[in-house]
């Protein structure tokens, strides 16, 4: 079977085990807006202070949240899931790229809801034209956190403490793509130049699929 | 090419604990070997490391043709059905939906699919949730799956346990058609009457050692 109709089902089937247990949408997200909403109310109300934190805000809630939803998918995969899928012939590549596939969609998706959450609660003052570059702040930054939480979940498979372990391994790598992914609106507002953001978040992404792709194989085999 | 397994002197140490300890054997193309033993004795251990999904801490051996612990042995593993104590069904998914996913991995028409849940009498479970499903539905949707992928190495790790009549005698064709195709079947329980009497070959686990025909 070939490896991108293998990377096609395994994201189909995450995507499908996510619709029906909606875990992101109808569990996830609404804490996170929660959270948001939390934030604005302690900040006193004070509109200036509001618009000049809100972007940090959403920032720092989307990361928290969205490695805790891209880990979850490797952390519920059981052992006994991970041999049938070898005895399926399954690649691993195939299985780290089609999972971090479905993730980063779902990663995106959350991040733009509470993107416009934060804009409704903190209204901040956007740069002219900021659509585009933040929607591919967004979707870069999904990408980085998905493949990142996808390859320490296969790296912490197999061991006792691994959702713990994971996310040990995915915090300070994680800087990369919460630098690049936050900077572009700022770089928009100083009027500076937003492609060195972009630069770095489409390299640290490039190199986190090509480190998971090439680690996938040794790391299923040292899982068992 | 003939179906063959050669354990010779294999060791695996888990954890820093010998789990297996100089275990050999031979089997080749329309054989069986049921293998006894109590809790804790290395029987699943012994399972995974036929399936390629353990390698050997000591000793050599081959599986279908390729040597165990290189990375050959990749290439032999879709001619392999283990079943596993706990079926391994996404809970989410339907039935069908599991067979679905195995079969678009594996390359196995979805048709085929369909018609093993008929010959395991699942046709109007299909659209049932495995979530949903009993231990003994869970049960056939795997025997469905592996009359599908027709392996050549088939091992069952006390597959009969919580099962119904029905569906052992499912597990006993299963064991049969596999014998048939000139492929082999090695099972593991802690009661030989959970078994059968479909293997040609028995022999006990015992803290790791494999003991003699018995």
């Amino acid at each position: 079977m070939s490896l991108s109709t293998q990377i096609r089902e395994v994201a189909r089937a995450d995507l499908v085990v996510e619709r029906r247990t909606g875990d992101t949408f109808r569990i996830v997200l609404p804490f996170a807006v929660v959270t948001l909403i939390i934030f604005s109310l302690a900040m006193g109300g004070e509109v200036a202070v509001l618009r000049n934190v809100g972007p940090a805000v959403f920032w720092a809630i989307s990361i928290l949240f969205g490695m805790q939803l891209a880990l979850r998918t490797a952390a519920l995969e059981s052992p006994t899931r991970r041999d049938l899928m070898a005895l399926l012939g399954l690649d691993p590549a195939a299985r780290f790229l089609g999972r971090t596939a479905a993730s980063a969609l779902i990663i995106v998706a959350f991040m733009a809801i509470l993107f416009l959450t934060m804009v409704l609660f903190f209204a901040p003052e956007l740069p002219m034209g900021w659509v585009g570059p933040q929607a591919a702040a967004l979707f870069l930054t999904a990408i980085g956190l998905a493949a990142l939480s996808t390859l320490a979940g296969e790296v912490a498979a197999g061991t006792r403490s691994r959702t713990s372990l994971a996310s040990l391994i995915v915090a300070p790598l994680v800087i990369p793509v919460i630098l690049g992914g936050s900077q572009i609106l700022e770089a928009m507002e100083r009027n500076s130049g937003i492609l060195i953001w972009i630069l770095l978040l489409i390299t640290t992404d490039l190199a986190l699929l090509v480190a998971g792709v090439g680690l996938s194989r040794p790391l299923e085999e040292a899982s068992r | 090419m003939t179906a063959s397994v050669e354990l010779a002197d294999v060791d695996v140490v888990l954890g820093g604990k010998s789990v297996l300890i100089e275990v050999s054997l031979s089997l080749s193309g329309g054989e069986s070997l049921a293998v006894v033993g109590p809790n804790g004795s290395g029987k699943t251990t012994l399972l995974r490391l036929l399936a390629t999904l353990l390698k050997p801490t000591r000793g050599q051996g081959s599986i279908l043709g390729q040597n165990i612990g290189s990375p050959e042995i990749r290439q032999v593993r879709s001619d392999i059905g283990l079943i596993t104590h706990t079926p391994a069904l996404i809970e989410e998914l339907t039935i069908s939906e599991n067979l679905l996913h195995f079969a678009r991995l594996s390359g196995n028409p979805f048709e085929d699919c369909l018609r093993a849940l008929e010959v395991v009498g699942m046709e109007k479970a299909a659209d049932r949730r495995v979530g949903d499903s009993s231990f003994g539905m869970r049960r056939r949707t795997e025997i469905a799956w592996l009359l599908v992928s027709k392996p050549k190495l088939l091992l069952l790790d006390e597959a009969k346990s919580g099962l119904d009549v029905e569906a052992r005698e499912l597990v006993d064709a299963l064991v049969g058609l596999t014998l048939n195709k000139s492929g082999i079947v090695v099972g593991v329980s802690h009661q030989t009457s959970q078994l059968g009497d479909r293997f040609m070959h028995k022999r006990r686990l015992a803290s790791g050692r494999l003991e003699g025909f018995a």
